[in-house]
């Protein structure tokens, strides 16, 4: 017979073994943030994919020009260190051109090539190549990506102020807004930060004018001479038209990982 | 040689170390056993030294320099935006090539079971490393997480000196049995289970990318470690430790045990993370004039520092027979 002291931490170590598979469950904690749906960086696989394949490492979040990649801590449930974008706080504005991430990804958590056995949901792909303002002038105008990370959506129409028919003058956001962005006018390379920009427009139309892909939103005339953004199938999803918003929250949002809905 | 690798491994895996039978030591080895004892003269001289011995932390320094300079590297890396090493301790470039840490990938592979060329490069790119460099090397060596638990045991053993905590041993098998698990959940769940309980994951993330809540479950493995015990996490549950332990089975680079000066006093035993692997300090148990210590080695150097008499050194297998 085994002696009372190894008895005892044979219990001791299937307790361990149990406390410590215990702890692993934390993963699956049903958090209130873990519910929501978060917007993953351009290329991300689906969900489930994505959570698999990501090692964790965070090389997006280090080659990001604008520092739009957050890494999800253990209270945010399932996915302890995978990137997400909060595109109120920063958006991805394609400034890096080639999309970076995708680049710097080491397991294809990101990638430009989906392995075809992984699933493609309808509306997720674009109809054509997206064409970058920003790249407009050069021989190859277009992003390398084919599917969308989410897409754009008047969910308060409340609140825009082209539909009110008003203007906006000044900085896009409030005082103390730390979000950059690209403006080609100041310098290709160098990102600022958005509220440097000054705007100044009789009907307010930032969401189109910062959008950095080509035809995804115009400005449409509603009956009496006021104006409403209307998206349009080109939209990646990417979040610069809900970083930009002036209103407080912002008139117009992302649909975290939803495709375009007349597909 | 095929014994001791065996051997290292049952160890590895969580066996108690077997004593050798007779007819396994080598008659060298046998002869210094029996005659050792008769040589009183050398035994009174040493004993009139011991006192006068200090102890060395040569080795401890080295590492602890090494350990904080390459965590130091990848913070400075991203901060100072210098390129040189990019990432975290699951996955990095340094200079642009690709490094993946080995339990990650496994992690990932079963997980995703895709495998891009980009994992497969950085995978093998590290497995040849620690491979050549001693396997458990990386934890001793590199791994954020070591260097706490490192510091917290001394808190642990001041507690213990005055009975106010005591150690808990774990059945080092559990080690085994979690490696398994998680690769099973990984593999089942499609999801990398461990990585969210990993340490060294969230210690690296947390020095690059800023602290986070993660950090509550380390300080509580810190605690769980003075408190109740000693170095359990590195001894007993890390899965991480056991898949450098099995590449380090292999490595050349290895601390040698000599047992010709060996005075099987044990001040190695008592300083070191993996006591079961310096079996073979014990009076008669070497089964040879020289060992090779065992996969689950560290190659921390504590107990090279440690030995009052050199009997334990930083050896390469093989480069020792051509010099």
């Amino acid at each position: 017979m085994a002696k009372p002291s190894e008895r005892r931490r044979f219990l001791r170590t299937g307790l361990g073994l149990a406390a410590l598979l215990g702890a692993s469950g934390i993963a699956w904690l049903p958090t209130p943030a873990a519910s929501a749906n978060r917007l993953r960086p351009p290329g991300a696989l689906e969900e489930q994919d994505f959570l698999s394949a990501c090692i964790k490492c965070g090389q997006c979040v280090q080659v990001c020009p604008v520092s739009a990649l957050k890494l999800a801590d253990l209270g945010d449930g399932y996915g302890i260190g995978v990137p997400y974008i909060d595109a109120r706080a920063q958006a991805c504005d394609f400034s890096c051109d080639a999309v970076q991430c995708i680049l710097a990804c080491p397991t294809g958590a990101l990638t430009y090539h989906k392995p075809a056995d992984l699933p493609v949901r309808a509306g997720m792909p674009v109809a054509a190549p997206p064409v970058l303002l920003a790249k407009k002038k050069d021989p190859e105008p277009t992003l390398n990506l084919k599917e969308r990370m989410g897409v754009a959506q008047l969910t308060r129409p409340e609140l825009c102020l082209a539909r009110q028919g008003k203007g906006h003058t000044g900085p896009a956001r409030e005082a103390g807004f730390t979000g950059m962005m690209r403006f080609m006018s100041v310098d290709r390379w160098k990102p600022i930060p958005l509220n440097e920009h000054a705007f100044a427009v009789e009907i307010c139309d930032l969401c189109v004018r910062t959008c950095p892909i080509e035809g995804a939103i115009r400005l449409i005339p509603l009956a009496d001479g006021k104006m409403t953004p209307e998206v349009l199938e080109p939209c990646l999803g990417c979040g610069v038209c809900e970083m930009a918003c002036p209103t407080e929250p912002a008139a117009i949002t992302i649909l975290p990982r939803q495709g375009w809905p007349h597909a | 040689m095929h014994n001791r690798l065996s051997e290292s491994w049952r160890q590895l895996i969580g066996f108690a170390p077997r004593k050798p039978d007779a007819g396994q030591q080598q008659t060298e080895a046998r002869v210094i056993h029996r005659t050792k004892r008769e040589d009183k003269t050398r035994i009174e001289a040493f004993k009139a030294h011991r006192a006068d011995i200090v102890r060395s932390t040569q080795w401890r320094n080295r590492r602890w320099a090494v350990l904080i300079a390459t965590n130091l590297l990848f913070v400075l890396s991203f901060w100072l935006d210098i390129q040189l090493l990019e990432g975290s301790l699951t996955a990095s470039r340094f200079l642009g090539f690709h490094m993946i840490d080995l339990n990650a990938a496994l992690q990932v592979a079963l997980a995703h079971k895709h495998i891009p060329i980009n994992l497969i490069i950085g995978t093998v790119t590290i497995f040849l490393f620690w491979a050549l460099l001693g396997g458990r090397a990386f934890c001793s060596w590199v791994c954020p997480y070591h260097l706490l638990a490192e510091w917290t045991e001394r808190l642990h053993l001041y507690l213990a000196e005055r009975k106010l905590v005591s150690d808990h041993t774990f059945h080092r098998g559990l080690r085994s049995v979690l490696w398994l698990l998680f690769a099973a959940l990984a593999l089942i769940s499609g999801y990398t289970v461990f990585e969210t309980l990993s340490p060294t994951g969230i210690l690296s993330r947390a020095l690059i990318y800023g602290p986070g809540l993660g950090l509550a479950w380390v300080v509580l493995l810190l605690l769980f470690e003075v408190a109740y015990s000693r170095r359990a996490w590195c001894r007993y549950f890390c899965p991480v430790g056991l898949t450098y332990g099995a590449v380090g089975s292999i490595s050349p680079l290895q601390i040698g045990y000599h047992l010709d000066s060996c005075f099987h006093e044990g001040d190695c035993r008592k300083v070191c993370l993996v006591p079961h692997v310096l079996d073979c300090v014990i009076k008669g148990r070497a089964s040879d004039t020289h060992v090779n210590i065992g996969a689950d080695c560290t190659r921390c150097g504590l107990c090279v520092d440690t030995c009052p008499t050199g009997s334990l050194r930083f050896e390469v297998r093989g480069l020792q027979n051509l010099l």
